[in-house]
């Protein structure tokens, strides 16, 4: 299964920092996706677009999740060559993960 | 002092479409509109337009949304806050009363500046993004403190209708007709904190309403076309009802508030404005259904001492060609296209990126999907000194009509010089809020 079927999220961007947070549809699946979805685990799926650290914050209230990923944008914003400078489709990205 | 107060968002950038400001003034029952219209590198260039023409340099749709909203505004005795002073609030607030007085209004308008402090900069200072000296990053041509609520809640007290500002943290804009209503103290960081989610919530104006949210089934959003933008109704003791106004379009519900909340957020713990470092982590939501979400819980602790300040600087010269494949064997033409291209460039630009748009331009990967499409388009990128160098890019993309594979069409190139921006810090005691009334 990918995420995309039991979550969905959103990309931010600041400077060369893509925040992409994770939320499911179903509240009751919030601790599955504490389990699973960790740093480590994101870490790998998204190895060839985040070459730095990904860290990651829960936040219970709202059951959701929240990966912050350093050098995520080929050196930010206003200096990217990459087609979408933003990384406004990398939500995308993390919801192709298996899990 | 009021009990409540109702704040509607009308543009969440720059280019927003304009009729939902309209609807909100018209429709909204709002005692404030915010329009958000200054990202992270407008100012930069903006400060580019004015160093050509001192006259210039504010948003270049200023006149066009305050033509068709200041009357309504002034009917509706709604109060405009927004930011589309951009590098010059002091041209934008003439412009605006200049505006007026030719509809026969009579308006009072206040500009709020200071955020300038390119003349301060110290150029030794390291950038947030780097760890180097901001000067090594290029020629500096702006740099733009954020500012918080303060210079707007003088214009407030001094009774001002529409306020211009230049570059004020984006949550301030909605924080300050918090605390000038509700007389909350500007050390109470509890409320502050409230607050300034209340301002990140509705600061990209449609993005709370279902815009940027649609996706088919789970996620599906009625009347996008006709989008509306978001409503805060504040109580006093900071809590908010998001809303927009019955018969537009768009979806408010628990899923759009949480993207929302979380947007750009890179420490939830700790969102840092000039005003409140701001806890979302204890942000509470309650959906009361038929597009209503309550949001309360916000917190926050202290101010920063220093101030982010955003640097605009020369980058370098882009330079982009792209060509179409389609049909049998694209994906190979279109990759046999890109080897050319790299043969004969790759030595003569210091950075080079080649896409193929269709497999694995956007992600910059594809997950090892590996169907081939249809039709593909060959994208080359590169950075140059000089636009005359960037130009080669788009022109050694056009070669390949004549010198490349079969069937290459619809070559499109484009030569752009790219502004950059990084941050640094500045003690907040050296830049002053100013205000000036029109």
């Amino acid at each position: 299964m990918k995420l995309y079927e039991i979550a969905h999220s959103r990309a931010g961007d600041k400077g060369n920092i893509s925040t992409l947070s994770l939320i499911p549809f179903d509240e009751s699946d919030y601790p599955r996706l504490c389990d699973f979805v960790t740093s480590e685990r994101v870490k790998l799926h998204l190895k060839e677009i985040v070459s730095g650290e990904i860290e990651r914050f829960c936040l219970p209230n709202i059951s959701s999740l929240l990966f912050v990923c350093q050098n995520a944008l080929l050196s930010g914003v206003t200096t990217s060559l990459a087609i979408d400078t933003h990384g406004k489709a990398l939500s995308y990205a993390l919801l192709e993960m298996e899990i | 002092m009021k009990n409540k107060i109702r704040i509607g968002c009308g543009a969440g950038f720059s280019g927003d479409r304009l009729e939902p400001a309209e609807i909100l003034t018209d429709k909204g029952n709002l005692d404030y509109l915010v329009l958000e219209c200054l990202a992270e590198r407008t100012i930069a260039l903006a400060q580019k337009r004015k160093q050509l023409n001192p006259e210039l340099g504010y948003d270049t749709f200023l006149e066009r949304r305050m033509r068709k909203l200041l009357p309504t505004l002034s009917k509706n005795k709604i109060c405009l806050i927004t930011n589309m002073g951009a590098a010059n609030p002091l041209a934008a607030a003439q412009k605006v009363k200049d505006i007026s007085l030719e509809l026969g209004l009579d308006i009072k308008v206040g500009a709020v500046f200071g955020d300038d402090v390119l003349s301060m900069l110290d150029f030794e200072a390291l950038a947030m993004e780097t760890n180097l000296p901001v000067k090594q990053s290029g020629e500096i041509i702006s740099a733009n403190a954020y500012l918080g609520v303060d210079g707007i809640l003088k214009a407030l007290e001094n009774g001002s209708q529409i306020i211009i500002t230049g570059r004020v943290a984006d949550p301030s804009l909605f924080l300050a007709p918090m605390i000038h209503e509700f007389g909350w103290k500007l050390d109470d960081y509890d409320i502050l904190g409230q607050g300034t989610v209340i301002g990140h919530l509705l600061e990209c104006a449609g993005q709370i309403t279902g815009g940027y949210f649609a996706d088919k089934d789970k996620k599906s959003v009625p009347g996008l076309d006709i989008l509306g933008h978001p409503i805060a109704e504040i109580s006093n003791d900071g809590s908010a009802i998001i809303s927009k106004v019955e018969g537009t379009g768009g979806l408010i519900n628990l899923a759009t508030v949480k993207e929302q909340l979380l947007y750009e957020v890179i420490n939830p713990n700790h969102y840092i404005t000039p005003d409140v470092e701001a806890n979302f982590t204890t942000v509470k939501l309650e959906d009361l259904g038929q597009n209503q979400v309550l949001v309360k819980g916000g917190t926050g602790k202290s101010k920063p001492v220093n101030l982010k300040v955003s640097v605009g600087f020369k980058a370098f010269y882009l330079g982009e060609g792209e060509i179409s494949y389609a049909g049998f064997g694209a994906e190979d033409r279109a990759r046999l296209g890109g080897e050319i291209i790299e043969k004969r460039l790759s030595s003569s630009f210091k950075e080079i990126r080649i896409d193929y748009i269709g497999i694995s331009a956007v992600h910059r990967t594809s997950f090892g999907h590996n169907n081939s499409p249809y039709e593909i388009r060959l994208r080359v990128a590169a950075k140059a000194d000089t636009v005359e160098e960037a130009a080669i890019i788009g022109e050694e993309v056009e070669a390949l009509y004549t010198n490349g594979p079969a069937g290459g069409g619809g070559v499109r190139k484009i030569q752009t010089e790219v502004i950059g921006v990084v941050s640094v810090l500045m003690e907040r005691n050296k830049i002053k809020d100013q205000i000036a009334y029109f």
